[in-house]
């Protein structure tokens, strides 16, 4: 088949490119430029798209022998990412960029620009695999579970994962570096990138407050007590302990952590741990990676890109979802995604509008 | 096997060429050591310097070996800028073409940036050519303000012919100094230094057949220009630097060979242009060469370069799908981070960014064939076709 690599300049998506090769595939390197200031991104440390970035990804596909282009698709990435990912911030909620990007930039835009030049198939150095099914293609977790990225793809529909090589999901990381070190890639020994692509220094709050601006506001706790002030409550996310920076500790000595954040009375509110867990959560924005549940179902929730598996019965009604943990989890915020497994399998996912904890009988 | 039309970029080496270098390569000797070696390093360097000055109209003391085409337009802008204005302080206006390539773009941009130089860009019409009114108008401005004029001989995109030696006169006529980038102009058409007008000129080995890494600025004797590059001063201590035996062989007798064809294959090369443009836009896409351009015509046009305007595609679409086909080309404008940037001489000639977009320059050189013609004509349907689809859903 015709595949474009897309290649981050990273180790993983280099091997990723490299196996597309070996498995008899005509690949060309695609990096993608999502910044739209190249002179400024290069003064900062780290990104997945920074000019050291480009340059890598380019030696390893000239090293591959293969094609490669730098395709522009920063103003698609502005809108449908960064504007998004604040407007989620701003209303309260916390995104996942990673999904979005996944969602609206590689397996849209890319991969659209890529059929419509004659391409078939979009390959990436994500660790998730591809198992074709009865059904057609299955997503599913990655051999190496600490690395898996099967939750960043959960909103991929079974057309896009239809057009979808992930040429790392049977391997270890540790694999993938001793691949390429052999290989003889430059970017073998290259550190793993970590934060938000677009917040280089992950200061993701200070990032915020250049685009909201300061909203001062009042932090009380889950009586209606002033307990603090903050400079902005879309800074603030569910289950947030560091950084609320209150003046005296609470009676009973107990850390206090974010419950909710309301953002139309700028209102942060602090609880006990205790209070935080929920067992009911409640998502819309469905996305399927194949035939969607019908009836109750029992599946495993994931609500965090590396939060481990939570059991629980889940109800498809129209355009919302609804889980009922077995166990209550805290630190579940509007705005994430809940990525729902059947083992090792990925069903689809939605994002969180709504949490809650079931009356105890 | 691939159709290689990208020799505005650069043009394969002349095998005459490749075979004196790889003589002249097993030789040692530093053309300024005194020995016998360097005597006979020197004696290469200095034919070279003459045979040079001799195709070009120049006088051998005339000729500054530089690396190349960047370099010497570094030179003539910011040495000129530099003397200049330490003769006179009120001088620190440029008047420089938009349509100038990166080199001298921003050069002047870092001496606006940093050493309090002034710049009028000069426009261009439709077609890409600069008006001598223009030039006329912004010299007598404020004549006593003026360091430098520069605007370039033929342009590396659209391959339109600026008529420097109407400019140089105006120039001249307020005693001011002119440079002209005629990197795309030696050896494609007829050059003559002296009789141009031209203060300082620029040219390139690997444009014309020579060797990438060698170059030359022209200065007229009188003219004074404050070094980039100190050291040695080994070319008129204007430029320092060992000189590069091999290179200015090779850059010589590039140009003596092109020189000495062109009366051939200047209407071989407009032919071939002429009928990819005359393919291409009967292929029904609307497409259009962008800059002017009459049949035959090889005076206002380069010989060589066939620019095309197609509507609807990024060039860059473009360009993978004719590299996928074995056509290697070029959209002719500069890259920001590997991204293609809009082209600034497009914009120049009043096209819309969308329309300078879809841009494609192919070039035609020595090697260049009826079938190389024929081959592009066949693959370029099927790539607009994909490259409109391409442009509807990215």
């Amino acid at each position: 088949m015709r595949v474009v690599a897309a290649m981050s300049g990273g180790v993983d998506s280099a091997v990723a490119a490299a196996r597309l090769i070996d498995a008899g595939h005509a690949v060309v390197g695609v990096h993608l430029a999502l910044s739209e200031d190249a002179r400024a991104v290069r003064e900062k440390a780290r990104g997945c798209c920074t000019l050291e970035d480009s340059a890598d990804a380019r030696r390893v596909a000239d090293r591959l022998g293969i094609p490669f282009y730098v395709w522009d698709l920063s103003a698609r990435f502005r809108t449908e990412v960064v504007e998004d990912f604040v407007a989620e911030y701003a209303a309260g909620r916390t995104p996942n960029p990673c999904l979005r990007c996944n969602e609206r930039i590689k397996f849209a835009a890319l991969l659209d620009k890529a059929v419509a030049l004659g391409f078939d198939a979009v390959g990436t150095g994500h660790y998730a695999r591809t198992v074709d099914g009865p059904d057609g293609r299955e997503l599913h977790r990655a051999v190496d579970l600490a690395k898996d990225q099967s939750y960043v793809l959960g909103v991929l529909d079974a057309g896009q994962l239809a057009r979808a090589f992930f040429p790392l999901g049977g391997s270890t990381k540790r694999q993938v570096r001793d691949e390429a070190a052999a290989r003889g890639f430059a970017v073998a020994r290259k550190p793993d990138s970590h934060d938000i692509c677009f917040i280089p220094d992950g200061d993701t709050r200070g990032w915020l407050a250049g685009r909201l601006g300061e909203r001062p506001g009042e932090v009380v706790d889950e009586s209606g007590v002033v307990v603090g002030s903050h400079q902005g409550a879309y800074g603030y996310t569910v289950g947030q302990r560091k950084g609320l920076a209150l003046p005296r500790p609470a009676g009973d000595g107990l850390p206090r952590y974010v419950q909710s954040v309301d953002v139309v009375s700028n209102t942060v509110v602090v609880a006990p741990g205790e209070l935080l867990g929920v067992d009911v959560i409640e998502g819309d924005h469905l996305r399927w990676c194949g035939r969607p549940p019908t009836g109750a179902t029992r599946l495993v929730a994931q609500v965090r890109a590396h939060g481990e598996g939570l059991p629980g019965q889940v109800w498809v009604d129209g355009p919302t979802v609804q889980v009922q943990l077995d166990t209550s989890v805290r630190g579940v915020a509007p705005g994430q995604s809940v990525v729902l497994y059947d083992g090792t399998r990925v069903v689809g996912s939605a994002t969180i509008s709504a949490t809650g904890r079931r009356p105890r009988g | 096997m691939s159709v290689y039309l990208d020799h505005a970029a650069t043009t394969p080496v002349f095998p005459e060429v490749a075979a004196a270098m790889a003589a002249q390569r097993d030789r040692v000797g530093n053309a300024s050591s005194l020995h016998t070696a360097g005597r006979a390093a020197r004696r290469v360097v200095e034919e070279s310097r003459e045979r040079l000055a001799g195709v070009l109209g120049a006088r051998p003391s005339e000729v500054v070996f530089t690396s190349g085409g960047t370099e010497s337009d570094n030179l003539a802008v910011a040495g000129v800028y530099r003397a200049r204005r330490d003769a006179d302080s009120r001088r620190r206006r440029l008047l420089v073409s938009a349509i100038e390539h990166h080199a001298v773009l921003d050069c002047v941009q870092a001496l606006v940036d940093r050493e309090d130089a002034e710049v009028d860009w000069l426009p261009c019409d439709a077609q890409g050519v600069v008006q001598v009114a223009d030039v006329r108008a912004a010299i007598e401005k404020d004549p006593e303000s003026v360091a430098l004029v520069s605007v370039m001989w033929v342009n590396n995109e659209v391959g339109s012919v600026q008529d420097v030696a109407a400019i140089a006169a105006e120039a001249r006529a307020h005693g001011i100094p002119m440079h002209s980038d005629a990197v795309q102009a030696v050896g494609h058409l007829p050059v003559d230094f002296l009789a141009s007008g031209v203060d300082l000129l620029t040219l390139t080995g690997h444009k014309v057949g020579g060797p990438i890494g060698s170059g030359a600025l022209l200065v007229r004797r009188e003219q004074s220009v404050v070094p980039l590059v100190h050291g040695g001063g080994q070319e008129r201590q204007v430029r320092s630097g060992t000189l590069d035996t091999v290179g200015v062989l090779g850059l010589s007798l590039a140009v003596e060979t092109a020189v000495g064809q062109l009366t051939v294959e200047g209407p071989r090369l407009c032919r071939l242009r002429d009928d990819l443009i005359d393919g291409a836009m009967g292929l029904g896409y609307d497409i259009r060469p962008g800059g002017v351009w009459g049949r035959g015509d090889w005076a206002s046009r380069s010989a060589g370069n066939a620019h095309l305007l197609v509507p609807g595609c990024e060039g860059d679409s473009l360009l993978y799908l004719l590299d996928a086909a074995g056509i290697e080309c070029s959209t002719g404008s500069a890259c920001q981070a590997g991204v293609p940037q809009p082209s600034h001489v497009l914009l120049a000639m009043g096209l819309s960014e969308r329309e300078a977009r879809g841009a494609l320059r192919l070039t035609l050189g020595h090697t260049s064939t009826g079938a190389d013609v024929a081959a592009v004509l066949a693959s370029l349907p099927a790539a607009v076709e994909r490259a409109r689809r391409a442009a509807g859903v990215a």
